[in-house]
């Protein structure tokens, strides 16, 4: 059972992780994204679009990873440069994303696509408990395997995230020394917002294989309150985005198993499970956020 | 640091912010404006962007020379809770729908994606009687509150709700009525094709909500596997979403890491739970709409509806005027077990490679002792849930000697209330 679980949480996880890296990039320069959700629909549709016209799910990842990232520069554009309320406009985003996923995904419901397969990595996807948890997987869900110590790397070891984490720090610093914060904001919610679009890529082409309307179904909001469950940290997003995904087959599980408990109760569990961690961990987190993330727009006009 | 014009600036971008909030709704109610080409030029697509501002005064003049509710229609109105895309319930309801047009001429107007609430759903049923509507079909299960005020506020338009049962109500109302048909038959001739296939003896049932028809499918089909395979056993899962692919997915390879080798739903979109059944060498039995196209391996079968006759019928008895004294004013169900009427609201979808001949006789020989009425009482001989039949902890819940007819299962067989012993999963 817990091995189920586990393959569960990785399986259902992988786009959650990508969401939840990305946004942990955006919010780690000052700017809250509550647009991710619009742009995991935005990923899901171009991904699976593109892979029903070309037939190859590799040119739909990249189409979702740059359909998600223009979705962002929405509000990149809105909130950075033009000084919006980063929430009120986040939700506006989503819901534009809503609207037209919504619009120009009709010819593209339940049609045939080329999804990606599982790649069975040899030798390893045999080895007991691990190998099915890890090792038996679509290849978006491998890269994400890197992608989250590649956020690290890039937030910890390199000049752009040092300049992001300054932008989200202290932006007045970063304007002293020459470089505009808003200009480094610009690139995190870009990256943000191309990570969440290849996050509904794997979706629509490797999970659910499918395109149907507002199929992200709030992962990308779940994606939002996780990066507070790491703590802004991105080797812990890993962690918070399985934590979700692995109650749902927890959940499923115990139905499975005739668990005489409400099955709406029992929907509810992933859900409540991320709200007691946040109120667990909340008091704890909260010297971890970025210290000029509230208030983007008073600093951002460099 | 300020800017000088900060206010103004937060004031425009608000209102930009919300104008994108009014694109978003706009652009997901007008989502039809980019049909695929599967509709007739007599079918137009209604919006609801104008339902906030329609009166009721479109509706009442409307009807025609008779008093009747309907009568003289020239303009019928369907509402679906999903995409008419989905391989599924809402497909064919819509490609149904469209067939009713073209054989009756009434342009047929349709809503997709209305959810299941009065806020959303009245308004569209109100935009379509603005636009000339005097028959509509809500065809979800929780549109029937909807369709429940829009008949009450609209004597002079004939509502028809597909799922639910009138006699719910404590006062019936002369324009509304109720129909259905009982699918848990096809779904038991296709358990027997999944019992006999079934090398695990263990069968993956994913569903919405544990509604009447949803609780009926999952116990007949137990009963059809049973019937041929009495090792056969079924785990049932809620998705608690009539279409959440996602959690479909995770739904799916729960029960393919439980030992399930075959895969049925009760879903409105099919697509997902299909295609990782094949992807993983299950087998699949389809339901809704004949999905095996996606599934060349597995394929078992599958139950479909067929629901243009009896559209068709509904609609030409309404406009001759005579909603009122037919058996759609109330509970309508049909079915095999009808052996007079004249045609069923479902098939059977094609077998696949995997069912063998020795099968098929099995389904065939079933489906004739459906139909079979040797006793020329009007009703077919074979009743899938004559009793007695106890629920999966021994008690009798169909006692010895009672045949339920449809809408008598409906009481018998009520929300959450209990599965065939073979049935694994929660209900409470």
């Amino acid at each position: 059972m817990i091995e189920a679980i586990l393959v569960g949480a990785v399986r259902g996880g992988t786009s959650i992780v990508y969401a939840t890296v990305g946004e942990t990039i955006t919010e780690r320069s000052g700017v809250l994204n509550l647009g991710t959700e619009g742009s995991m629909l935005a990923g899901a549709l171009a991904a699976y679009a593109i892979g029903v016209e070309t037939g190859s799910p590799w040119l739909g990842a990249v189409a979702g990873l740059v359909a998600g990232l223009a979705l962002s520069l929405v509000h990149a554009l809105l909130v950075i440069t033009r000084g919006a309320n980063q929430v009120a406009t986040g939700l506006a985003v989503t819901f534009l994303g809503i609207g037209l996923t919504s619009l120009y995904g009709q010819g593209y419901v339940s049609q045939g696509v080329v999804p990606f397969e599982s790649v069975a990595i040899p030798g390893l996807a045999d080895l007991p408990f691990l190998g099915p948890i890890l090792f038996d997987h679509d290849p978006l869900t491998y890269l994400s395997f890197a992608i989250v110590p590649a956020a690290w790397w890039l937030l910890y070891r390199t000049g752009l995230g040092l300049r992001i984490r300054a932008a989200g720090e202290r932006p007045d610093v970063l304007s002293t020394m020459g470089t505009s914060p808003a200009r480094v904001r610009w690139t995190a919610v870009a990256i943000g917002g191309a990570l969440a679009g290849l996050g509904g890529a794997q979706l629509a082409t490797a999970f659910a294989r499918t395109w149907s309307e507002d199929m992200v179904a709030g992962k990308g909001f779940i994606a939002v309150a996780l990066v507070i469950f790491a703590g802004w940290n991105p080797l812990l997003t890993i962690a918070g985005a399985y934590l979700f995904s692995g109650a749902v087959a927890f959940e499923l599980e115990l139905q499975a198993r005739g668990a005489g408990i409400s099955i709406f109760v029992l929907d509810a569990i992933p859900y409540l499970v991320v709200l007691a961690v946040l109120a667990l961990l909340s008091g704890r987190r909260r010297h971890a956020a970025p210290e000029s993330l509230d208030s983007v727009f008073d600093t951002g006009g460099a | 640091m300020k800017l000088p014009t900060t206010q103004l600036t937060r004031l425009l971008a608000l209102l930009l912010a919300f104008g994108l909030v009014a694109a978003a709704c706009g652009g997901s109610d007008a989502e039809d404006g980019s049909d695929a080409g599967s509709s007739t030029d007599s079918s137009e697509e209604a919006t609801d962007d104008s339902a906030a501002d329609s009166t009721d005064d479109g509706g009442e003049d409307a009807a025609a020379d008779s008093d009747a509710c309907g009568a003289g229609a020239t303009t019928v109105g369907f509402l679906y809770v999903g995409p008419k895309d989905d391989f599924g319930y809402n497909q064919a309801a819509y490609e149904a729908a469209v067939a009713m047009g073209e054989s009756t001429g009434v342009e047929v107007l349709h809503a997709e994606n209305v959810p299941e609430t009065i806020e959303d759903a009245v308004p569209v049923m109100e935009d379509m009687i603005a636009q000339g509507a005097t028959i509509l079909f809500p065809t979800s299960y929780g549109h029937f509150q909807p369709a429940v005020e829009v008949a009450a506020a609209h004597p002079d338009v004939c509502v028809v709700h597909q799922g639910q049962l009138e006699s719910s109500l404590d006062e019936p109302l002369d324009n509304l009525g109720t129909y259905f048909a009982s699918v848990f038959e096809p779904v038991y001739l296709a358990g027997i094709a999944a019992g006999s296939v079934t090398e695990s003896n263990t069968m993956g049932y994913i569903y919405a909500f544990p509604i009447p028809q949803t609780l009926q499918n999952i116990n007949a089909f137990a009963l059809g596997a049973q019937s041929v395979n009495p090792d056969a056993e079924v785990i049932a899962v809620s998705t608690a979403d009539w279409c959440d692919p996602a959690k479909q997915a995770q739904a799916a390879q729960t029960l393919l890491d439980q030992g399930a080798d075959v895969l049925t739903q009760h879903q409105d979109c099919t697509k997902t739970i299909i295609e990782t059944a094949e992807a993983a060498g299950a087998y699949s039995v389809g339901y809704h709409y004949d999905a095996s196209e996606l599934a060349p391996e597995g394929w078992i079968t599958g139950s479909d509806w067929a629901w243009t006759p009896l559209y068709v019928d509904i609609v030409e008895t309404m406009i001759a005027g005579e909603f009122v004294a037919s058996p759609y004013n109330g509970d309508y169900r049909i079915g095999y077990q009808d052996a007079d009427a004249p045609f069923v609201a479902f098939e059977p979808s094609e077998f696949g490679a995997v069912v063998d001949d020795d099968t098929k006789a099995a389904v065939a020989d079933a489906l004739a002792s459906l139909t079979a009425d040797e006793d020329g009482d009007g009703v077919g001989d074979f009743n899938i849930f004559a009793g007695p039949i106890s629920d999966r902890d021994g008690e009798v819940r169909i006692p010895d000697g009672t045949a339920p007819t449809y809408t008598e299962l409906d009481e018998l067989m009520g929300f959450a209330s209990w599965f065939v012993a073979g049935v694994e999963g929660s209900l409470e």
